[in-house]
């Protein structure tokens, strides 16, 4: 392909697809305490910025329509698919509600997530920081944003460096107005997670949402803009504990967006006819610099300010198209594959099947199908026995013995149940309570959706042994027949 | 006079301190921080103006907006008052066959009698009625004076050798103390005791000295224990026949007692409690454990009919 067909003729032929693009955050230039530089980012295109797009629009989807999806769960239950209800102390999500006691779920998926991100940071390094990452996807859309107002990288340095004018303060005002309206509506879409959605988007706008509501919608409008319009990379830098942890998730296997320097180096411009011989592949043209958001240059190395967004190799490989050399010359590649290139292999090797990448997959696979388990074989029905503690045991007048309790009926279905309560484990134990059947088992009624507090007390003969004695209480569904048991003591203070 | 120098690494000044060779950067403070803290400081200045702040000889700086704990916390309690005085009304008003039938009243009734129990009567009786030497246990099914609702409302009310005029009144006499018998015949009595209560197992009454003392009992006891020590409950006279002791459960606490009589004093609680109190009271010692059913619905009393003059919440 012939260069000069798609290239723009250029005003200075020895550099033909240079631009004037300084990194403020190389590496030469860092200090450890420095005014940050506004960097303007220009925009890329190619196939890792399209996957940014598509990301992008994937997740806000997520985020701003999820609250709104709707799941039937009857009368007088809330019928919004994902719900964390405080109130009523509730997690709903689709067919699944939790309780406060199995937020032990919880922890699974924050295992599985952080699994999830070591064994991607194995493979790919910071995948997570580069297309997933919610600071990277509102920085990305506020940049885009102060695109479509104040124009690409040129337009945005002239504005910048331009003195105070009407268009100038108006495109700004533009600008910040068009952030806080996406920040208001990110810290709006947030508390929906919280309550019916259509009711309080009703009532934040009427102004008869709690005044809670307002507070998280302020703090997160607060904190969407500050960290995505005006702190954006620093947030990477000095903020985020991830780059460090990164530095021992990444071996020297892990793909990560790599710029070759066996290939690159030396760098240098390049005129057009010019021969390739005895130079590298690079011609310090600082495109990757000039779509950079961090701001760096990515032929220092590897860096913890970079987010492997790869969008310096949608830029490169334009160059590298137009210049007519191989795409690539940054990529997703590996520090070992960079050293054997060097030692004079000719061969990219990708090793993704690797012990560590093994291990982080059957750790998830493991702590999932213990989540799945767990979900499927979860109890409707439960109970939990509260030993009064004072007295410790009554010796009754006929000398037998009786230790108090409160059972806690748990029934997470959407009906009252009738249970029917014994006691066993304990030689001659029989209950005493409000209401007995035939065979001396505790009939209640564990109210719907909730938790139902029942005292019984238990009766033994005096010769129970001194101490403490095991029993248990077991319920079952008069229906049903579903069951639930829970251990228990007996105290007994032995003679006199 | 220290010397101020500039630190050709960083550019930064010193403070001209020195230890051992190591020298300290003057670094001024972070921008945004000292904004930071002077909005800390416009923020105090309005606070005082707004809130209570300042000491002035024996007052205090009252703040334009009238913000007081106290007038807070009395306008909670009169809140929480009028909250609960429906439910004490409702409450006093109810038969035990209400009660029985009505969650919510049980509810309601155990939740405010265990707080006015935990304030009034857990010093001497113990968490959950756990009982103590000379006070009874009352999560146990002996009663002295009654066990049903009616009878333990009735107990709260008048008191024990209070000064009610109605107050329940029992007396056993000293029989050591007064010299109403002698030694032997009160450790003949007491082996008799022994030998018709479930404890005889356990301490093995002296057969001889019981068969001598069931005359001393036949003479001096049983009018108001009972034959066979049944107790009476109209007497306050407790059962004898059990194994649960007021004064201690040794042979030697059970002597004691036939020599010093003593019996306990417990306050009538009628003028402190209104009549939805005193019922909810009942009914939490009652559903302790050992609470006996009602013979006949409580009868109406003249503290039933008073108005709610005071929760005992207070």
């Amino acid at each position: 392909m012939d260069p000069s067909a798609l290239a723009p003729a250029p005003d200075n032929a020895e550099d033909a697809h240079a631009i004037d693009a300084e990194a403020v955050n190389a590496k030469a230039r860092r200090q450890l305490y420095a005014k940050r530089q506004a960097i303007h980012p220009k925009l890329a295109h190619g196939p890792f910025r399209t996957l940014k797009w598509e990301a992008m629009i994937v997740l806000l989807a997520i985020y701003y329509i999820t609250p709104w999806l709707r799941w039937d769960r009857g009368v007088g239950r809330p019928d919004q698919a994902v719900l964390v209800d405080f109130e009523g102390r509730r997690f709903y999500f689709f067919f699944i509600e939790l309780w406060p006691q199995e937020v032990y779920y919880i922890t699974g998926l924050l295992v599985l997530a952080a699994l999830g991100i070591f064994l991607s940071s194995a493979l790919f390094g910071r995948v997570w920081c580069g297309y997933a990452c919610p600071q990277t996807v509102w920085t990305d859309l506020y940049i885009h944003v102060e695109r479509l107002i104040e124009g690409d990288r040129n337009a945005r340095l002239r504005l910048a460096n331009a003195p105070f004018s009407r268009r100038k303060i108006g495109k700004k005002v533009a600008k910040h107005a068009a952030w806080l309206i996406i920040a208001a509506a990110t810290g709006g879409a947030w508390v929906f997670y919280f309550a019916d959605a259509p009711s309080l988007l009703h009532d934040l706008f009427t102004g008869a949402a709690a005044p809670s509501a307002y507070l998280f919608v302020g703090v997160l409008t607060f904190t969407t803009y500050v960290l995505a319009g005006t702190m954006r990379e620093q947030v990477c830098t000095y903020m985020c504990p991830w780059p460090r942890i990164q530095a021992a998730m990444i071996d020297k296997d892990a793909l990560s967006v790599t710029y070759r320097r066996d290939r690159g180096e030396p760098r240098g411009s390049h005129k057009r006819g010019q021969s390739w011989e005895l130079r590298g592949d690079c011609i310090d043209c600082r495109q990757c610099i000039a779509v950079c958001p961090q701001g760096i240059d990515i032929r220092d190395g590897d860096q913890l300010e970079c987010i492997n967004c790869a969008l310096c190799i949608d830029a490169c490989d334009d160059v590298m198209a137009k210049v007519d050399r191989p795409k690539g010359l940054i990529a997703y590649d590996s520090y070992a594959n960079i050293a054997r290139r060097l030692e004079g292999e000719k061969h990219t090797r990708y090793r993704l099947i690797r012990p560590r990448t093994v291990l982080y997959g059957v750790l998830m696979a493991i702590v999932a199908a213990i989540m799945i388990y767990g979900l499927a074989t979860r109890h409707s029905l439960d109970i939990n026995v509260i030993r009064d503690r004072s007295p410790p045991f009554v010796r009754l007048a006929d000398g037998s013995l009786r230790n108090d309790y409160a059972l806690k009926l748990m029934n997470k279905s959407d009906r009252p149940r009738r249970v029917a309560i014994s006691v066993e484990g304990l030689d001659g134990a029989h209950l005493q309570a409000a209401r007995l059947d035939a065979q001396g088992r505790a009939i209640a009624t564990a109210e719907a959706d909730s938790v139902t507090t029942v005292r019984v007390h238990v009766v033994a003969p005096n010769r129970v042994p001194e101490g403490s004695n095991r029993l248990r209480f077991s319920i079952s569904d008069l229906e049903t027949g579903e069951t639930a048991e829970s251990a228990s003591a007996f105290l007994a203070g032995g003679s006199l | 006079m220290t010397k101020r120098e500039r630190d050709h690494v960083s550019g930064t000044e010193t403070t001209g301190h020195e230890w051992d060779g190591l020298r300290e950067l003057d670094t001024p403070l972070p921008r945004w921080w000292l904004h930071v803290f002077y909005a800390t400081i416009a923020i105090a200045i309005v606070y005082w103006i707004l809130m209570p702040a300042w000491p002035i000889g024996n007052g205090y700086t009252k703040g334009v907006l009238g913000w007081s704990d106290r007038a807070n916390v009395a306008r909670d309690l009169q809140a929480l008052e009028a909250g609960r005085a429906a439910m004490f009304q409702r409450f006093a008003t109810a038969t035990a066959a209400d009660i029985a039938n009505d969650p919510a009243l049980q509810e309601f009734a155990r939740a405010a009698g265990e707080s006015v129990f935990g304030d009034n009567c857990r010093t001497c009786h113990g968490a959950g009625g756990a009982g103590a030497p000379g006070y009874p246990v009352l999560a146990d099914d002996v009663w002295i004076w009654g066990g049903s609702i009616a009878d333990i409302e009735h107990t709260l009310r008048v008191g024990i050798r209070s000064d009610h005029p109605q107050a329940r009144m029992s007396a056993m006499p000293a029989f050591g103390r007064d010299r109403l018998l002698t030694s032997q015949e009160i450790g003949d009595v007491t082996e008799f005791v022994i030998s018709i209560s479930s404890a005889n197992a356990r301490l093995n009454a002296d057969a001889n000295a019981a068969s001598r003392g069931a005359t001393v009992y036949a003479q001096q006891c049983a009018l108001c224990h009972g034959g066979a020590g049944a107790g009476d409950r109209t007497l306050g006279a407790p059962s004898l026949r059990d194994d649960v002791w007021l004064y201690g459960a040794s042979r030697d606490e059970i002597r004691r007692q036939v020599e010093l009589g003593r019996g306990g004093v417990m306050p009538a609680w009628e003028q402190r409690f209104d009549a939805g109190t005193l019922r909810a009271l009942a009914y939490y010692v009652h559903d302790l454990g050992g609470g006996e059913p009602d013979a006949t619905p409580p009868q109406a009393s003249p503290a039933e009919a008073a108005p709610v003059q005071q929760s005992a919440l207070r």
